[in-house]
């Protein structure tokens, strides 16, 4: 097990450093620094000086990847790729290109995303699996077909709408809770709240259907037959003996978000006003500070590759008859 | 004079390898026996016929055409620069002329009070629209105009399905009984395609006499902005899968079927893209293009090209995201068919690999690739509206829903709000992805093997 977890950690360093040449070469080498500053500094009368002085405030003044300035080690380390990409790698982030540190940021900024994504994810699961089953209990019956209708039609509304749509009708006309904000501490509750239920709304329609397409495969299996010929009751099979096989796929499509749910989600964090990761990314994107969106991608990364390596974890967790080698 | 924006040809290429592929359908028996599935089936053919209309609409929204002016001193003719497109033309009495500012839907006059002489005297008042909502066809009284109005485009539509029924099923009719497979489907049919007619006679009718969405901020009509969105949805939910399909299918059934360090490679090309959260990957390369856009602003002639260039980029990198997914599929199945006897067989009667994979492994996978296109579809336009809410969508001058949802915003905080740009856009959006989504569902029941039949 351990040994099948190192090696997964060392499958990780390449795609790590494909991620990190991406980037790099996105960033870099396709506009060179002195274009990006240019950008920065608003486009006509920029004067070469500005730029310059742009630049090295915020270290892009060396050269991309080797430095004839300097000599032994330091002709590398003096580069743009080392200090802006290779430390990534020892998660030092820097600073942003307005001057804040990136590292404090992200910390302070991971526990609102959180507290929006955990609940909705916790939430959204209990409806959604509860929604699917009641479907497939009344499989072929007009309810499952009105059900698969109208999930349709709510996977159809962008989560824009629904955003906007639940500001306005719980916060601007029922004034039930804030429109959008956010506190520390226990305060937090009532600007949480809002968020939650419309990321759970909008994950209702896709998510109904996909467990209810789960417990369906699930249902066309043999065991089912064999429960149903020794006598059990339509409800017994399904609470006792399809839900419970269907658990292994549910619980694994859950551990692969698990690490994603610390990035927050764009959209609902900077409608609400939350100062989440997701929020933090959006303003990053707005305002161009590209040092962000770079420490951003290779933190999605990471998050990424261990949601994968802990979801085989997971299959041995709950299938035993799965061995990792 | 015909002009060509870049998407516009790549559009033009999309309806013809569309055209290809029906032909090549109606002549495989096998593969047409498959799609009939899909028009055996009441959501099937209600989907089909809508999601056709929006297609017609993005295709005359992408027959551009530069007006010519006679310049009276050089005795020669020039372009404008401007770019129209046939739609703009057939539906010219809805967005000749705009108004001020807001006005509601129906409404005969601006939404705000502005301040007017009267007499002499200064009065604050609703100001009457310039060009619609006053200038009644059929009688002074608005509801009953608008009753009468709907009448006639009822009467019209139905002389127009007459018509259809005439010239197009009359023969079909008395030599095999049914142009579909049963009477009730052929009902189905002529009923949907009434309503898409219906509606679009309904839209054109009222929409000479009315601001029926109402007006926006600059006074345009917000119809006319929600019907040219269309064109920019479609092309993203199309174009992308174009972009995507070639790196997908190659690249998938090299690493399926010849394996070995081809696969190894190609396997660690998508696992790094695949790893990047997508809105990151194309927030960045977004970020880039428009950094290389306003640094450069020479190269592109007039705002149009700008607008479509960004637009074409856009699809461009929303397809090099999202192969990965199709890619790793495809390369499941051929790994798959690889093992297959027949394949096997071919291999050991001498066939190169090259006509394998043209003869055995492309028509195998197929399933799944139309599987994937129509899947993408509704998820690309709906993500479009996402990015472009972010600044990372398209250009701020096209015309698309997600514009539309961004501005929609403040309106939604000013007081009185201003709620038509948005229900325009949700009203468009919605129909359009609704049946992308259903005709998805259909077209994956009869091509999936997998699928759940016995319970749809």
């Amino acid at each position: 097990m351990i040994k099948y977890i190192l090696k997964r950690l060392i499958y990780a360093i390449p795609i790590l450093i494909g991620v990190n040449l991406l980037t790099f070469t996105l960033f870099f080498v396709v506009n060179s620094p002195e274009e990006v500053a240019r950008l920065h500094l608003g486009n006509k009368r920029v004067t070469q000086e500005q730029i310059i002085s742009w630049n090295e405030e915020r270290g892009y003044n060396n050269p991309l990847f080797y430095n004839t300035d300097e000599k032994g080690l330091n002709a590398f380390k003096e580069t743009i790729f080392y200090e802006k990409s290779f430390k990534l790698f020892l998660f030092e982030f820097g600073l942003s290109d307005s001057g804040r540190d990136i590292k404090y940021d992200i910390k302070q900024r991971m526990w609102p995303s959180l507290a929006i994504a955990l609940p909705s994810l916790l939430v959204g699961l209990f409806i959604n699996i509860t929604f699917a089953l009641f479907f497939v209990y009344f499989r072929s019956t007009k309810v499952d077909y009105i059900g698969v209708i109208f999930c349709v039609a709510l996977m159809s509304i962008s989560s824009l709408f629904y955003i906007i749509g639940g500001q306005y009708l719980i916060s601007k006309l029922m004034h039930l809770v804030p429109i959008s904000g956010y506190a520390h501490g226990y305060e937090a509750i009532k600007f949480l709240v809002l968020p939650v239920i419309i990321s759970v709304l909008y994950g209702i329609g896709s998510g109904t259907r996909w467990y209810r397409s789960l417990f369906l495969e699930e249902i066309e299996k043999d065991y089912v037959k064999t429960a149903k010929s020794k006598g059990l009751s339509e409800s017994a099979v399904l609470f006792n003996h399809v839900f419970k096989n269907a658990l292994i796929p549910i619980l694994t499509g859950i551990v692969v978000i698990l690490p994603l749910l610390f990035l927050g989600s764009l959209i609902v964090e900077s409608f609400f006003g939350i100062p989440g990761l997701g929020s933090y990314t959006i303003d990053a994107i707005q305002s161009q500070d590209f040092a962000i969106v770079r420490a951003m991608v290779f933190l999605g990364t990471i998050l990424y590759i261990s949601g994968l390596i802990l979801t085989d974890i997971s299959y041995t967790l709950v299938d035993p008859r799965v061995r990792l080698k | 004079m015909f002009t060509f924006l870049l998407t516009d040809i790549f559009f033009y290429l999309i309806i013809f390898s569309l055209c290809i592929y029906i032909n090549y359908v109606r002549k495989t028996p096998d593969i047409k026996q498959t799609w009939s599935h899909v028009f055996k089936n009441k959501t099937g053919i209600i989907s089909s016929v809508v999601l056709s209309f929006f297609m017609l609409t993005a295709l005359l929204d992408s027959i551009h055409i530069k007006d010519k002016l006679y310049n009276e001193n050089t005795d020669q003719y020039i372009y404008t620069s401007e770019i129209k497109s046939l739609l703009d033309i057939i539906i010219l009495p809805i967005h000749k002329n705009s108004e001020k500012s807001y006005s509601a839907p129906f409404s005969s006059h601006l939404y705000s009070k502005e301040t007017i002489k009267i007499n002499n005297k200064d009065k604050r008042i609703y100001p009457k629209l310039l060009h619609k909502g006053n200038h009644n066809k059929f009688s002074e009284k608005n509801s009953y105009n608008i009753f009468l109005t709907t009448l006639f485009s009822f009467l019209k539509t139905i002389f127009i399905i007459f018509l259809i029924y005439v010239f197009i099923f009359y023969k079909k009719i008395f030599k095999t009984k049914d142009f579909f497979y049963s009477a009730k489907l052929n009902k189905i049919f002529l009923g949907s395609l009434f309503s898409m007619i219906f509606v679009i006679m309904l839209f054109y009718d009222l929409g000479s006499q009315y601001y029926v969405l109402g007006t926006d901020k600059v006074g345009e009509d917000v119809l006319y902005k929600s019907i040219k969105s269309i064109r920019t949805g479609i092309l993203i939910g199309t174009l992308t899968t174009i972009v995507m399909l070639p790196f997908a299918i190659f690249l998938g059934i090299f690493a399926g079927y010849i394996g070995g360090f081809v696969d190894d490679i190609i396997q660690y090309i998508y696992t790094t893209l695949n790893s990047i959260p997508s809105v990151l990957l194309i927030a960045s390369a977004i970020l880039m293009l428009q950094v290389y856009m306003t640094n450069n602003p020479l190269e592109f002639e007039n705002i149009y090209e700008r607008a479509d260039l960004r637009l074409f980029f856009l699809c461009m990198i929303l397809g090099l995201t999202s192969w990965t997914g199709l890619c790793r599929l495809l390369r499941g199945e051929s790994m798959k068919l690889r093992e297959v006897e027949y394949v096997q067989a071919s291999q050991t009667f001498g066939l190169s690999k090259f006509s394998i994979i043209v003869r055995h492994i492309i028509p195998n996978i197929m399933h799944i690739v139309i599987i994937t296109v129509v899947l993408d579809f509704s998820a690309l336009v709906l993500a479009e509206a996402v990015l472009s809410y972010v600044n990372i969508g398209v250009d701020p001058t096209t015309y698309s829903w997600g514009n539309m949802i961004n501005a929609a915003r403040l309106e939604m905080s000013r007081e009185p709000i201003v709620w038509w740009s948005l229900f325009s856009a949700f009203l468009f959006m919605f129909m359009l992805v609704l049946f992308a989504n259903l005709f998805s569902d259909v077209v994956r029941d009869a091509f999936d093997p997998r699928a759940n039949k016995n319970y749809e």
